[in-house]
This record gives C-alpha cells, structure tokens and sequence, in this order.
C-alpha cells in the first residue's frame, strides 16, 4: 500500500502571536507538527502496519520544516519528501499548495493519502479537497474512525456533533480531525532511525513547473491583530449577591440575556 | 461593476440555518447593486424559498433529485456548479459550516477559483477579512480569480430584518448528478437536542474544573435554560469528560457567541484563541489568578458547583430564561 500525508509545520498553538513589518514574527517561536496532522501521521502508520506499504510524507515549505518532518518520520513514517516553492513563486496560497503536491502525487500511484482538516495556522481546509480534486480522487474530511477492508474504506466523521459514516473505494484523500486517534510520541530508538531516513528536497523545476502554473487565486493584503482584550469587572461580596449582580449586568448592561 | 452572486442556502430539520441569511447579506456586499440568486437543495427547499426572499434575495432556484437527498461532496458539488454555469454567477457564498466547509474548496478548485473561507467581514472592494491563527490575528485577502468562492463565519455578518413585502420568483431546476464518490451508510444524530456551537447566541463552555460528565450535564443545565449550547476546554475533552466535538480552542472549534460562560476554564493561550472575539465573556473560577479572567468581562471568583446551579435558581427567578 502507497500512503502518503500532507504535513504543514505550524506555531504552537500556545504561541502569541506579534507583527513585523506586517507580517506574522516567527522570530523565536516554537513550531510543531499541525497537530491535524498528527493524527494524518498517526494513521498512516496504524493503516501501514496493518495493510503493508510505505508511508512518506510531504511537506511544501522551506528548510526549517525538516525539524517537523524528522519527528514524523521517528514517529515511524518511512521517508519524506519536502518540496520548497518559496524563491520561485512570490503569490502562494492554498491553490499554490495543493497544485504543487498534486503534480508531485500525479505519477505517484498513491493509494491512500492522509491530510489534517485544516491548519490551526490559517485554517483554511482547502488543501485536501484541492489535491483530491486535482488528482481526481475521493476526498472525505473530518474523519475520526477511519476503517478499510481491501479496496474499500469506511469513514466515520464529526459533523457538528453528529456522525455520518462513508464508504469511498481506493484511491482517496482522507482529512483527519479530533478524535481520529491517539497520536503517539516519538521512541528513542525512533528517533535515532529517523536521522538516517530518507527526505527528499525538491523545487518547482524539478516537477516541471512554472511559477505561472501555480500562482496563489488569493492574495493577502494586509495582517492585523484584533484589539487587546482587556479584564473587565470581577465582582466581589457574597457569592449570592454575586449571582444576582451578575444577572442584573448581562440583563441590563451587556443586554445579552 | 455589478456581479450576480449565488448564495446556496442550508437547510437543517425543515429549517433554513440563520448562517444562510447572514450570507444574503455578504452576497450583497459583494453584488454591487447585481442580482442575488438563493439556491436550496432537497426536498424542504420549496416550502423555505420564500424566506431567501424575504431576507434579500432576488430570486430562488429549488433543486430536488433523489441523489440529494443526503449531502456528500461530489453531488452538492456537480449540482451547485451547473446552478452557477447555467446563471453565469460571478460568485458564490456559503456559511462556514460543515457542509461549506466540504463543499467550497471541491467547488472552487472545479472552478480553477479562489476561496476565501472563514469570512468575518467584507470591506469596499470585495476585500475580505478573516480570522489567523484562531483570531490571534486577521488577514484581509482579495481574490484574483474572476470567479469566487467565499464560506461566512456564523455570527459575524448580520443578516437583514425580514421583509414580508419582498417578492421573488421561485423556479424549480434539474441538475445531473452521476459518480458520487462517497455513499453514505448512515447518520448518527446525536446533537439533535441541542443548539449548533458554531451558530449560537450563547456558549456555556466547561474546562477541568467540571470534574466529570456531570459537571458538563450542569453546564448543560445552563445552556439549555439560555438557549445556548455547550462547549469545552481542551483539558475537559481530553479528561474524557465530553466528546471532542465539543472542543474549543485553537485546536477545536472557534465560536464568537454575544455571550460566552467560562466555568472552571483556566484560560489557555490555546483555548482564548477560539473563544475571545466573543462579543460578552463571564468567567467563573475558584483561582483569582486564573488567566480567563485577564478576558472576561464579567468574573467570579468561587467554585463553579455553587455558583452555576445559583445562576441557574436566580435566571428562572429573574423569568430570563427562553
């Protein structure tokens, strides 16, 4: 079995976030694996084990993303593959992405490919539909069970808080979210072995690609921060009177209730 | 330059999602004085077409075909395309629910299109503001595309007073839909009984201070009394006290009710990134020191087990309950 998982570095979600020169500073912060991913990662390795195969993951991004690769890969995924578009395409959105993973996919002969339902950086959730699409496959978002026999997968997903169970014959994109599984961490000996795995570097060029031919169809025009929250009243007396001072501002003041 | 915009509508248990009238109003930021056309899809469409009306759209197109009747992606999809190719519309607009979500990025990349989804604002010029990281931060983006795809966040872009005088035509399409892709096997209801997260007014959010399954029942309590839903801290899923569709957080869910409760929520980084554009935040916990209340509006410092079942006694007093 060919699986493949679309991997994004992001900031740690317990990361501040502050702008420079209007654009996000990554100056000194901590990234991580796009915890949707995780359970990409995760389920990659539980289908391999269980099916055969190999699992490689793919990561568009610049040199930085190995860190991340690398700990997919003690986390048992076989190799990688990180393809840099940064110096040759100037606007990149989540066409840019999901054209330049597709065409690497295209000859690849995949048969599963596990993506994160969405980045907890921009948050998106294009990249999966946009790849499937593009390589003409079923794609099935929000999955947390996820379950094959031969050819056939059946998908349980969250939507909204009810659950709808799918069926999808290979090959087909599946986009992980909470619940799917249990990520686990890395082994010692994991981690060893993961140095020495394979990770291939490519560019636009090597598949045959024109900054054209994948041009983001957004463009992002500006970054701000919201306003600073500020701590608003916190009551005081007897807890009772509390309760009712409480009820009385939301009825009265804040006019939500 | 006008633009004719489509604007699909969602129809859950019989009902037209107020998400799909708050996207009327984005279509009309957005149409430039053009036509906004409503599609619904399923057998409830023609007995709801009406109020597409009466919240500002021109006109409504109903479709109804036996390979409908369940929402899957390739269907929905190969439908609303032939709507939009058909009316030639310059855009289409969608709530940022689970079902936009799905079907905007599988539309747009069909039509070689930018997608702006999670829209919270829509500025002169077709500029459009959504939230990063969460609503950590906001980006505003333009599409270069002629054609576009935008999903709407509930709550944020209000929709208009209905206007029973509005009138608009309602015409029955056939669309062809063939190869879909997925099957769907079943559909297990369990939020049934309670209010959508995403779309309500009021979230009573429960973190490790609940303690139990009970302690969210008691957040329920409240909910239910308000009309709200019930959300959760990462700490209280992964506790094992609900399930992860409740989540909220940067992982998770990210909700902007008019009122969000926090009980015995510390105040993560993580979780204030899905909850702090909330318009009111009352925070109730025994640490004075807890970061929830550097957010809230409203606080009280006290154990949430006499506090909440108090509020609850005092807003059945206070007859505020719906």
């Amino acid at each position: 079995m060919n699986i493949y998982v679309l991997l994004k570095r992001t900031f740690d979600t317990e990361e501040k976030i502050s702008l420079s020169d209007g654009a996000v500073n990554e100056d000194g912060a901590k990234f991580i694996i796009n915890p949707y991913d995780e359970y990409a990662v995760e389920e990659a390795i539980v289908t391999r084990d269980a099916h055969g195969g190999e699992v490689t993951v793919i990561t568009v991004g610049n040199d930085e993303a190995e860190t991340e690769i690398r700990t997919a890969l003690a986390m048992g995924a076989d190799k990688a593959v990180l393809i840099n578009v940064e110096d040759d395409v100037d606007v990149r959105d989540q066409y840019t992405t999901a054209k330049v993973i597709a065409e690497y996919l295209k000859d690849k002969n995949a048969d599963l490919i596990f993506a994160g339902n969405s980045a907890v950086d921009n948050s998106t959730s294009q990249v999966g539909h946009r790849v499937a699409d593009l390589l003409g496959i079923p794609c099935v978002t929000s999955a947390i069970k996820f379950e094959l026999e031969g050819t056939t997968a059946t998908i349980t997903r969250d939507i909204e808080g009810d659950s709808e169970v799918v069926s999808a014959e290979l090959p087909m994109l599946v986009a992980a979210t909470q619940g799917l599984n249990e990520p686990r961490y890395p082994s010692l000996p994991g981690i060893m072995k993961a140095k020495k795995k394979p990770l291939e570097e490519l560019e636009l060029d090597d598949l045959d690609l024109e900054e054209d031919d994948v041009e983001g169809k957004t463009k992002t025009v500006e970054v701000f921060l919201p306003a600073e929250k500020t701590a608003g009243k916190v009551l005081s007396g007897e807890i009772a009177d509390q309760v009712k001072e409480l009820i009385d501002l939301l009825h009265n003041e804040a006019k939500v209730i | 330059m006008a633009k004719k915009i489509l604007v699909l509508g969602e129809i859950r248990d019989g009902s037209l999602r107020n998400v799909s009238y708050e996207a009327i109003s984005a279509a009309k930021l957005l149409a430039d004085g053009g036509e906004i056309v409503a599609l619904l899809i399923g057998a409830d469409a023609q007995s709801v077409a009406q109020n597409m009306i009466q919240y500002g759209a021109n006109r409504v197109i109903t479709v109804s075909d036996a390979s409908l009747e369940q929402y899957t992606t390739s269907g929905y999809a190969q439908a609303v395309l032939q709507i939009m190719q058909q009316e030639n519309a310059d855009g289409l607009v969608i709530g940022h629910t689970a079902v936009g979500k799905d079907l905007a990025p599988k539309i747009a990349s069909k039509l070689e299109s930018g997608l702006v989804s999670d829209v919270t604002a829509i500025e002169a010029d077709a500029v459009f503001v959504r939230p990063i990281y969460a609503g950590k931060a906001f980006e505003k983006k333009t599409v270069e595309t002629d054609k576009f795809v935008v999903t709407i966040r509930p709550n944020n872009i209000k929709a208009a007073e209905p206007d029973a005088s509005l009138s608009g035509e309602v015409t029955a399409a056939s669309v062809e839909v063939k190869d879909l892709q997925t099957i769907v096997k079943e559909v297990v209801r369990k939020a049934s009984e309670g209010v959508d997260l995403s779309e309500a007014a009021i979230v009573v959010s429960g973190g490790r201070g609940v303690k139990s399954s009970e302690g969210i029942d008691l957040m329920k309590q409240l909910a239910d009394l308000l009309g709200g839903a019930v959300g959760a801290s990462r700490g209280a899923c992964d506790a094992g006290y609900c399930d992860y569709s409740f989540q909220i957080g940067q992982t998770g869910k990210v909700v902007t009710p008019d009122l969000y409760i926090a009980c015995g929520i510390s105040g993560a980084i993580q979780h204030l990134a899905g909850m702090s554009n909330s318009k009111v935040i009352v925070a109730i916990n025994k640490d004075p020191e807890a970061n929830i209340f550097n957010v809230a509006d409203y606080g009280i410092v006290g154990d949430l087990f006499e506090v909440v079942p108090m509020l609850i006694e005092e807003i059945k007093k206070a007859g505020l309950a719906v």
